[in-house]
């Protein structure tokens, strides 16, 4: 059975075209993918992530053990700041990449749909000392809202001043006599803010955001453009680019890994760094309009080096680019590939990321 | 939903339309809708000869790839060239603009095997 979010009708209104991702019943578009994404990039859009999970630490070891179980380092972290991480299994392998809320009473978790269970059910194995651990998933709804003009947009319902607000922070704000999450998040690129609250004001919030919305031209974007912008910024998607079998090194990820601390998977990842990496997450930007699909392969002088994971049309560069894990030997920067795509090599380049250069993010 | 009466169908949701002894080919508004933006259309080479239901070119679309098939037999007459670089009229004209090619049919009865809009209706689900 397929579970909706609180925002399912107003999708349906929308003129949504709505298809199962997750678990879930989800917006991939509403009018055109590639219109959404340029309404994001340009001016603002806003994005029902409601499916996203929402797992709390609570407990007076909640920083040590969210330090246990996550990479990044949490200690680190001042009250109400955000980072991106990762959780490990022993052998170095992905279960998830996440976002860590360091919130004045718990540490919140914020998790991909797809891992939601997996991800409650591996914490709950691990669990030691004096903490409590709350999967709120259903409970919760969750708006992305992205785009050059989104400050402007959501200073006129938030009470707090968001121009204070620096890139990965967060803060509380009332609506409707209730405590709402905002931070300074997202996986577009650009600037924008996550709000996560309540599922019963999950309407009411939605609605006030289309009135004020009304005077912005703001865009609601589905899961279509979502995927393509974090694309061109080079974002991770779990399930495409990492997963079990990939570690953070070779996914790029090396920065939210701090081998100072002690972490699930340290003793894999140690080896993994002394041994060198053998296979590398790269960017490479493709000749022509045909789109590399994952698991297409890559060539190098007529030699198989490599596995596309994600690929898509870039409407902000407008070019087709794709992502892949190529053999280190041949992961240059300015390299040329051949991707093979239904039979035809399609020329490529591989390129620094991220693809699009412009984002507005702080 | 879009799904003129005048024209023929197919499962894998393509149209047809039968003018004399030529069939012109596109893709349904219901199979546009699913792929989403259309960003490049990989059409057969005019003069090829193709059997029905054969795989004879590619649609590339923002989420998905997707397969375009001979509605029927025979032979390759025109393309729409014009997708090369408006791959876009086919989702903003499925029936008019973003028609894609043009088959003389070699069997007669292929036509008649086709649905009509009534059943190609029913198999989408929608009335």
């Amino acid at each position: 059975m397929l579970k909706r979010t609180p925002f399912y009708n107003k999708h349906k209104e929308l003129g949504a075209k709505i298809v199962p991702f997750a678990g879930f019943e989800m917006p991939v578009y509403y009018k055109s993918i590639v219109e959404e994404v340029l309404a994001v990039r340009k001016n603002v859009g806003i994005f029902d992530v409601s499916h996203m999970g929402e797992i709390e630490i609570r407990g007076k070891d909640r920083i040590k053990f969210t330090e246990y179980i996550t990479t990044n380092l949490v200690s680190s972290l001042n009250e109400f700041q955000v980072q991106y991480s990762t959780m490990l299994y022993p052998d170095g392998g992905i279960v998830d990449d996440l976002l860590v809320y360091n919130l004045p009473d718990y540490v919140l978790l914020v998790v991909n749909a797809s891992n939601t269970e997996k991800d409650y059910n591996w914490i709950l194995e691990n669990k030691k000392w004096d903490v409590e651990i709350i999967n709120k998933s259903d409970d919760i709804f969750q708006v992305a809202i992205q785009g050059p003009r989104s400050e402007e947009l959501v200073q006129k319902f938030v009470d707090i001043q968001l121009k204070d607000m620096k890139y990965y922070w967060s803060g509380f704000f009332n609506s409707h006599n209730e405590k709402m999450l905002i931070s300074r998040t997202g996986y577009t690129g650009e600037d924008g803010f996550e709000i996560y609250g309540n599922k019963d004001l999950a309407e009411y919030l939605w609605n006030t955001i289309f009135e004020i919305g009304k005077d912005f031209d703001l865009q609601p974007a589905g899961l279509g453009a979502r995927d393509t912008l974090r694309l061109e910024m080079k974002y991770c998607l779990y399930g495409n680019d990492i997963d079990e079998k990939t570690n953070p090194l070779e996914a790029g990820l090396g920065w939210v890994v701090k081998f100072d601390k002690d972490f699930i998977g340290k003793d894999s990842l140690l080896k993994i760094k002394e041994g060198g990496i053998k296979r590398k997450l790269t960017c490479i930007e493709l000749e022509g309009k045909m789109i590399a699909r994952k698991g297409y392969n890559i060539l190098c002088d007529g030699k198989n080096v490599g596995v596309i994971t994600s690929g898509n049309w870039s409407p902000s560069i407008e070019k087709s680019i794709a992502m892949g894990y190529i053999d280190v030997n041949f992961a240059e920067i300015g390299k040329n590939v051949d991707v093979e795509i239904k039979g035809n090599k399609v020329k490529g380049t591989i390129v620094k990321p991220p693809f699009y250069k412009k984002g507005t993010h702080k | 939903m879009n799904i003129p009466e005048n024209l023929k169908y197919s499962k894998d949701h393509e149209w047809a339309k039968v003018e004399v002894d030529v069939v012109v080919e596109g893709i349904t508004d219901y199979a546009q809708q699913e792929l989403a933006d259309i960003i490049y259309v990989n059409l057969p080479v005019v003069g090829r000869e193709v059997k029905k239901g054969e795989a004879i070119g590619s649609i590339d679309a923002v989420k998905t790839v997707a397969d375009i098939y001979a509605i029927v037999s025979g032979k390759i007459i025109e393309v729409n060239n014009e997708l090369k670089e408006h791959p876009d009229y086919v989702n903003k004209d499925p029936y008019g603009k973003g028609w894609m090619i043009k088959i003389k049919f070699s069997d007669p009865k292929e036509i008649d095997e086709l649905l009509d809009a009534g059943s190609y209706k029913k198999l989408i689900g929608t009335h």
